[in-house]
């Protein structure tokens, strides 16, 4: 049996009193693509952003790659990390945001480096020799030094995909990386990251791209109201749903 | 004037984005130009009243505009502008981190001070610290509530007005730097906290290299502002007898009672120095614009031009 990339047990977040997460069950095994789909408010990216531990989990366990993410246990306690710890920990997961958040301020270049070299350590002129190659393999070798403003949505996204290889992470969590795009430039950044999954590389996909989904997705999770609804293999799970939620949110969505 | 040259070069480009050969007559403005006209003869009779009037004593401002006693003023007026400045900044800095804070006592504490500082006139607290010695004759470090202490001296001697003038200069400051900074802080999006935490950064790091470099832009305006307003904020120290380049003109003006010319002399230092500071101010905003606007600007200026 393969070990998994990432194991939720029971997880549970609250935001205040308004419960997001009523308790999380999931597996997603190296190498595979999951995609989380679900109406909005469902917890989907909530979920995500637990994963590494941009939320903190409230209740039950999350493990990414066989560590719990944010606490450390020790005589049947679970000790919340300090924050350097959570932040080491993070590395193990590469993150694709709705919005791009790629730094303003720095070159694309330099948006790419930049981690890299001040929170690893690495030698600058290593880490830009690697750069130009990613930057090559996301198709925009030439912007380097372009600023992130300069770009178009579909190439920010790009380049934030980029940005986030370069820590040569052992996951990819996506989050949304198409909703903010105009609809011309979605299928660039869905080409990268069909690439990326072929290539081998475990991924979390919160998306409304079903399409993407149905072509790409190992498992595909359907989330409601803070809970897996159901899971399974695309043909599954988009093909012949069994429960009614499923079946109501997908023919709103299709 | 200037326009002139221009104007043929806006119009082609008008005329052949609309695809024929319409001559276009640009909107006529009479009104601006009377107007212009007028507001033009009054600076120059302005101006010339201000050159034939002898009475300004135009002879004694240029005689003492580079005595020593000036020249000497204005450099205690920078260092005074530097030091409070850099301090100002410093503490603003961390005053706002701490503003900003998940902990209740020190954004309290923040708070607090900003409250105070900025509550209280900066002419008070400057006559405040060089009267500390009523207060506090002897100043020392110990531990609370009467252990032990070290004596460091009087405070008359550890405070001079020179160090009574820095401490209400710089302290005052930082009340209105946290503010500023605070506000910088604020207009960085949240997004870019979640990107930089996903790359693995916290704490320090994650402010110096992502947060505050974004923040500088909002900041930089306001800090200029600040920097123009200390510098001739400084002049209120002459309350304390510091030779500052106003006290210095001062001085000279109660020995031989030109006081138009001696106040003209320092207002042309103050001028000259605000207009070197400016200067700067606009090629830090530019540097820290980079990635934000200055380059769309750049590309996006013709197009308005020929809209």
């Amino acid at each position: 049996m393969t070990t998994a990339m990432v194991e939720a047990r029971g997880v549970r977040k609250n935001f205040g009193v308004i419960e997001i997460l009523k308790g999380i069950d999931l597996r997603v095994e190296k190498g595979s693509v999951t995609c989380l789909i679900g109406p909005s408010g469902s917890g989907k990216t909530t979920f995500l952003r637990c994963i590494n531990h941009l939320e903190k989990v409230d209740a039950g366990r999350l493990y990414v790659d066989e560590h719990l993410v944010g606490y450390t246990e020790r005589n049947g306690k679970l000790y919340e990390m300090k924050e350097r710890q959570t932040a080491r920990s993070r590395l193990n997961a590469g993150m694709v945001f709705q919005r791009f958040n790629l730094f303003p301020h720095m070159t694309v270049l330099e948006n790419i480096v930049e981690a890299p070299v001040h929170v690893l350590g690495r030698p600058r002129r290593e880490v830009v020799v690697e750069a130009q190659v990613l930057l090559d393999r996301v198709g925009l070798g030439n912007r380097g030094h372009s600023y992130p403003q300069e770009l178009s949505g579909g190439q920010q996204q790009r380049i934030a995909i980029a940005r986030a290889l370069a820590m040569k992470p052992k996951l990819m969590l996506f989050d949304e990386p198409t909703s903010a795009l105009d609809p011309e430039l979605v299928g660039e950044v869905l080409d990268v990251m069909k690439s990326l999954a072929e290539a081998g590389m475990t991924m979390v996909v919160v998306t409304h791209e079903l399409g993407f989904a149905r072509q790409v997705a190992d498992q595909v999770v359907f989330m409601d109201g803070g809970v897996v609804v159901e899971s399974g293999p695309p043909e599954q799970v988009l093909g012949s749903p069994r429960h009614e939620r499923t079946k109501a949110f997908l023919s709103k969505v299709l | 004037m200037q326009q002139q040259p221009s104007q043929p070069d806006t119009k082609e480009p008008a005329a052949a984005a609309s695809g024929d050969s319409i001559p276009v007559v640009p909107l006529r403005h009479p009104v601006r130009l009377v107007l212009a006209v007028v507001l033009i003869l009054v600076a120059l009779s302005a101006a010339w009243d201000v050159a034939v009037n002898e009475r300004y004593r135009w002879d004694v401002v240029v005689s003492y505009l580079f005595a020593p006693q000036i020249i000497a003023g204005a450099g205690l007026t920078i260092v005074l502008t530097v030091v409070s400045m850099t301090v100002g900044i410093a503490l603003g800095t961390l005053l706002a981190i701490m503003r900003l804070s998940d902990n209740p006592i020190l954004s309290t504490i923040s708070r607090g001070y900003i409250w105070f500082f900025r509550g209280t006139p900066l002419l008070v607290q400057l006559i405040f610290w060089y009267n500390i010695a009523a207060l506090y004759p002897v100043i020392a470090f110990g531990l609370p509530f009467g252990g032990p202490s070290l004596v460091l001296g009087s405070a008359n001697v550890l405070i001079s007005p020179l160090g009574a003038a820095l401490l209400g200069l710089s302290l005052n400051e930082a009340a209105y730097m946290a503010e500023i900074i605070r506000g910088g802080i604020g207009s960085v999006d949240k997004g870019q906290y979640d990107a930089a935490r996903a790359l693995g950064m916290s704490g320090g790091k994650l402010m110096k290299r992502v947060i505050l470099p974004q923040a500088m832009r909002v900041v930089l305006p306001p800090t200029g502002n600040q920097v123009i307003s200390m510098l001739k904020g400084t002049s209120l120290v002459s309350v304390l007898a510091i030779s500052d380049l106003l006290y210095s003109a001062q001085i000279i003006y109660a020995n031989n009672y030109q006081t138009i010319p001696l106040l003209i002399v320092a207002s042309l230092w103050y001028l000259l120095m605000t207009t070197v500071l400016s200067f700067f101010q606009n090629k830090l905003e530019r540097r820290y614009g980079r990635g934000f606007d200055s380059a769309p600007r750049r590309t996006r200026k013709p197009k308005t031009r020929t809209a």
